[in-house]
């Protein structure tokens, strides 16, 4: 087999080979994205997540094997696929009852969606959305959808995925096997959901997808405020996303509020690891780039009819993004952007941060009014921004004792390390001044 | 693949819940859909009578269980559809599910499978 017209990642691995001892580390990473489509394809084939895996890994294993030799297929993506078919079909050869099960599965997801798939370029149609679905499928708890996403969408395997949400491996992989069982046994399809169900199960794909990233972004306990791994997993899945439902403004403006914000990743915390807000950031340590492309998602997210809650939430990103410093910030259009937040999702966290806006905006006083208008909502007892934004704007009208009972306050709520050394650093600029 | 569809009632019997006929209308759509194993309405739960052998083999027979929480089983279907989002749909679709109601849908373990 001859190693022409390699894709870029090929001739990438054929450079890496020779100087990386390495090497099947960063071929693995390489195949990252590569197996979620194979895994994607060989579900639609077999409707087995299981065997879809086995079979992917082992086909990713014999590329490593014959690729250096034989040189790199002309499809290396095709090349996997049916290396996997025959593999899978081996394995079903072997165990007949197997196969007759998988069978009647076979029948059963035609007669459900006798669609067939959407070719979107490269060597391999891509199948993914299906596989993002069932994922984040409703039926699946909570806490499994993500790192269901992460292991057959981001390709992270199972101990990489325990560590990104801070679980022993066993725990995760516990957690991967019983949500790979109720898949199976309550035939959770693999499938797209129909024009008039997407906008029901949309939302929970691209919830999915934040919570992945927000996980990364303040870890919610232990020592590290971020672990960008997560964060930038997520931006991956989101951009693949993108490409799958490129018309949904939605996908666009989760995209956009990630990269809006993650464009700030360097400012955001100190040398020591510690917290640093956004009035004090070094905005020359932004992410230009990144905040361009963010800021084109968000025309994208808020052209052509309401815009969702996504788009907006990008919208008030990119306005802290353009602004030179705190003041100049357009803080009336940000107080705005609340508004119309608060009519799409009412809550009061959004209510909180709209506070925290009309403080910017009116001073101080007028933010306080709001917070106290707040102060018996059930969902803001036990969240400690809530006493930490009181404790701010106190301190900035000079309420000094007020302010040190709310930085205790917020100081026995908050989870991780960097936060409560940022809080008990307030305090102690209000205890100890000068 | 066969689904029971338990349906439980909600708290309270407001004026407003489902009336006989959208369950004629629910019922007529599973049929004609081709879905429908078989349903059941239960009659409700003072008519209940509970039986619990012992390891001696002693036999107890009480009257109830009455309800303890506020949901209560009042019936159910079996249907047969190719996947769990069909069933859900068919769920969705009860009158059972609505009026503080909740359908569970659980896959009938069918043994050779």
């Amino acid at each position: 087999m001859e190693g022409r017209a390699a894709e870029s990642s090929a001739e990438q691995y054929s450079a890496e080979r020779c100087t990386d001892e390495s090497v099947e580390a960063s071929v693995e990473a390489m195949f990252r994205e590569e197996r979620g489509r194979l895994l994607a394809s060989l579900v639609r084939r077999f409707g087995d997540l299981d065997l879809a895996e086995e079979v992917a890994s082992e086909a990713v294993e014999a590329a490593l094997v014959h690729w250096p030799v034989d040189g790199v297929p002309a499809r290396p993506g095709a090349w996997l696929l049916t290396t996997a078919r025959r593999k899978a079909v081996d394995r079903l050869r072997r165990d007949q009852v197997y196969a007759a099960r998988l069978a009647i599965l076979q029948v059963e997801a035609e007669r459900a969606d006798p669609a067939s798939p959407a070719d979107a370029g490269g060597d391999l149609p891509d199948e993914r959305l299906q596989l993002f679905f069932t994922c984040a499928h409703p039926a699946l708890p909570a806490d499994d959808r993500g790192a269901l996403t992460l292991r057959c969408l981001a390709g992270l395997t199972t101990p990489e995925v325990a560590r990104a949400f801070l679980v022993p491996p066993a725990t995760m992989a516990q957690r991967i096997v019983r949500a790979k069982r109720k898949i199976r046994e309550a035939r959770i399809p693999f499938r797209v959901p129909g024009t008039d169900e997407l906008p029901q199960r949309l939302p929970g794909v691209l919830q999915v997808i934040y919570s992945i990233f927000t996980e990364g972004y303040v870890a919610s306990s232990g020592p590290r405020l971020q672990r960008p791994d997560l964060a930038e997993e997520a931006i991956r899945l989101a951009r693949i996303l993108r490409r799958l439902l490129p018309g949904e403004r939605e996908v666009a403006g989760l995209l956009g509020l990630m990269l809006l914000v993650h464009a700030r990743r360097e400012a955001r915390t100190g040398p020591e690891g510690e917290i640093v807000l956004l009035e004090h950031q070094d905005r020359g340590l932004w992410d230009q780039a990144m905040i361009e492309e963010g800021r084109g998602l968000v025309v994208a997210a808020l052209s052509g009819g309401l815009p969702g809650p996504y788009g907006v939430q990008a919208a008030i990103s990119a306005l802290h993004d353009e602004a030179v410093d705190v003041e100049s910030t357009d803080w009336p259009q940000i107080v705005a952007l609340y508004d119309v937040l608060l009519v799409l999702t009412p809550s009061p966290v959004v209510a909180l941060n709209r506070a925290a806006a009309v403080a910017m905006r009116d001073g101080p006083e007028a933010g306080l009014a709001l917070l106290d208008d707040l102060a018996e909502e059930p969902r803001l007892r036990g969240h400690h921004p809530y006493p930490a934004t009181r404790a701010d704007l106190l301190h900035r009208l000079g309420r000094l004792p007020e302010a040190a009972i709310a930085y205790r306050e917020a100081l026995d709520l908050a989870c991780t390390e960097p936060e409560r050394a940022h809080l008990r650093r307030r305090l102690a600029e209000i205890e100890q001044p000068g | 693949m066969k689904y029971m569809l338990l349906i439980y009632s909600g708290a309270g019997d407001s004026a407003d819940a489902c009336s006989f006929e959208d369950w004629v209308v629910y019922d007529k759509a599973l049929k004609e859909a081709g879905v429908l194993v078989s349903g059941d309405a239960l009659k409700d739960l003072t008519t209940a009578t509970t039986v619990q052998v012992g390891p001696d083999g002693e036999r107890t027979v009480t009257d109830g269980p009455f309800a303890e929480t506020r949901e209560v089983l009042g019936g159910i279907y079996v249907i047969d559809v190719p996947n769990l989002d069909v069933a859900l749909e068919w769920a969705a679709r009860c009158p059972g599910s609505r009026d503080g109601g909740a359908v569970v849908v659980r896959p009938v373990d069918e043994f050779g499978d």
